[in-house]
């Protein structure tokens, strides 16, 4: 019986860190992102702990806050020079890119986490922008679109890897801000916290935070996608009174 | 102050567009161009999604050029006949625009076509203006009568309908034509087609300058709720919020503009709004032979 014991304890021990039994537990800041007419863009500060059953066990620890926005289709066009004039060449259909994507982690990526969890996990640009079936000719350039993709979108601030924005004390406590631009699109975000140990995933925990247009804005965005004449007159209406009220009142003040 | 747009997804500084409505809008009241040849490409300078901004350009106009219309109906220069005339010209123009503009979107060349149209109509409208205003400023000065009314082929044609509020007796076809083409450019470009239309109506027609603005607008007026009710029911394209926006610089613009145009010379006005449209063309025109910053562009899927 003591043998075995023995052997279970040792057999512990040279197992990876995950089975130390060390977790992540987290919360944000907000639960969900309202899109008001005031709306300048939103921050979403991510914090948490490490809970352990056990000591730390020697290294190392590290952790990864990723915030995503939807994933949808994009079309992507190069710009070529035909007769001196610049014109939208083919376009390459990306099956997926997220529509907002963040990255924030404790220290250089590529020190904290292996290639293979990172493709295991989905955790990278790389990975989360995806084209599948691309046509024939693309061969040689499918590297030049996906990039694109990635730098436009980081110049409009909606992709971003900022390597050590995680502050970790005590390799217990963690938090972050990750700030969500103004230019941001509805739907359900995902955020993921990877607890990292010698390049290995040790926990994960995700939590959705939807982000929604309410009050006049939700009103006019539903009434414009699924009663678009009403929505249309409405418009029109609109734009005639204001017309008309601009001449009545200039000429009461101005004769 | 800043103000999250429902429809194009952004969030704008609301006192920019307020500002970019008045002076858009003033140019509307003293020339009685829409002014939409400026207020496309300003939307999208400003971070404006391009479909938003034209769709949405079109409801502006439409409060600006009603805006305007008052303010010539009261005072007795906007010819209704002729203004039917363009009008039907301009349904049926649009109405084959937006067929074309479905076109070129599906094989993606839509900012190319917008950007050679704006170049190439805002070149030669805005040089012929130029030269002409500048000639009619000579022989203001030298004491000559301007030249009225010449006869061309233009009064050969069929369908003669006389035009009396001008003195007018020409055929229906050349109004009926220029409204189309018109109508053909607000669905494409998004404009009113004031700049195209105001000089046509002026040099090709011969019409009295004193009725050509306010009968502009009556066109430009129902053509822009056409389209605007086209863009809103087929794309969803229209965003109220900055239309509203748009509108309240916009009408307060127009009238500061209607108001003080009578007071300056209509040499000196035509002069100013020929180089106005001549520098956007070379803006534009610079935009699609310079090397890009960036060559990629990013659409959604069509």
């Amino acid at each position: 019986m003591g043998r075995l014991a023995l052997a279970l304890m040792l057999a512990a021990l040279a197992l990876p860190a995950s089975a130390v039994g060390e977790e992540v537990v987290a919360g944000l800041s907000q639960t969900r992102v309202s899109i008001t007419t005031s709306f300048t863009g939103s921050e979403i500060f991510v914090f948490g702990a490490v809970k352990r059953e056990a000591p730390a066990p020697e290294g190392k620890i590290d952790v990864i806050v990723t915030v995503s926005g939807p994933s949808r289709p994009v079309l992507v066009r190069k710009k070529e020079r035909r007769f001196g004039v610049w014109v939208n060449g083919p376009g390459v259909q990306i099956d997926a890119a997220p529509s907002f994507y963040a990255v924030k982690t404790t220290g250089p990526f590529r020190e904290i986490i292996s290639w293979t969890e990172e493709l295991r996990r989905q955790v990278g640009l790389a990975e989360v922008i995806r084209l599948i079936d691309a046509p024939d000719w693309l061969v040689g350039e499918r590297g030049d679109y996906l990039e694109a993709v990635v730098r436009v979108r980081e110049n409009q601030g909606l992709y971003f890897i900022d390597e050590g924005g995680v502050s970790l004390v005590e390799e217990t406590l963690f938090e972050t801000n990750v700030a969500l631009p103004a230019n941001l699109v509805e739907g359900d975000y995902e955020a993921r916290i990877l607890l990292l140990r010698g390049l290995d995933v040790v926990d994960e925990h995700r939590t959705t935070i939807p982000v929604r247009k309410v009050g006049m804005e939700r009103f006019l965005h539903s009434l414009a996608m699924e009663l678009p004449a009403v929505y249309g007159v409405a418009s029109v209406v609109l734009a005639l009174f204001s017309g008309w009220a601009a001449s009545a009142l200039f000429r009461y003040f101005v004769p | 102050m800043h103000v999250y747009l429902p429809i194009a997804e952004v969030s704008v500084n609301a006192l920019l567009i307020l500002a970019l409505g008045g002076g858009v809008g003033m140019l509307s009241g003293l020339f009685g161009v829409g002014g939409g040849f400026l207020m496309t490409p300003l939307l999208i300078f400003v971070g404006i999604p391009p479909a938003v901004a034209v769709a949405t350009g079109t409801n502006q106009i439409a409060a600006a050029s009603f805006s305007g219309l008052l303010t010539h109906l009261r005072r007795r220069t906007v010819y209704i006949k002729m203004g039917i005339v363009m009008l039907l010209g301009g349904i049926a123009g649009s109405a084959l625009g937006v067929q074309v503009f479905a076109l070129l979107r599906e094989i993606g060349q839509v900012e190319l076509a917008v950007g050679l149209c704006y170049v190439v109509f805002l070149g030669t409208v805005g040089s012929l203006m130029l030269v002409e205003s500048l000639q009619a400023a000579a022989n203001l000065r030298r004491g000559r009568k301007r030249q009225h009314r010449r006869h061309g082929w233009i009064h050969h044609l069929p369908l003669k309908m006389r035009f009396r509020q001008s003195n007018l007796y020409i055929s229906a076809i050349p109004p009926f034509l220029i409204g189309a083409m018109v109508g053909v450019l607000a669905a494409i470009m998004g404009v009113g087609g004031g700049f195209i239309m105001v000089p046509a109506m002026i040099y090709l027609l011969g019409m009295a300058t004193a009725v050509v603005v306010g009968t502009s607008l009556f066109q430009i007026l129902f053509v822009a709720i056409f389209t605007t009710l086209a863009h809103a029911i087929t794309n969803q394209t229209v965003d109220v919020m900055l239309a509203f926006l748009l509108i309240v610089g916009g009408v307060v613009g127009a009238q500061v503009g209607a108001r003080i145009g009578p007071r300056l010379r209509a040499e000196q006005l035509r002069i100013l709004l020929a180089l106005l449209v001549l520098a956007v063309c070379l803006k534009l025109g610079w935009d699609l032979v310079r090397h890009p910053d960036e060559l990629f562009v990013l659409g959604g899927v069509g």
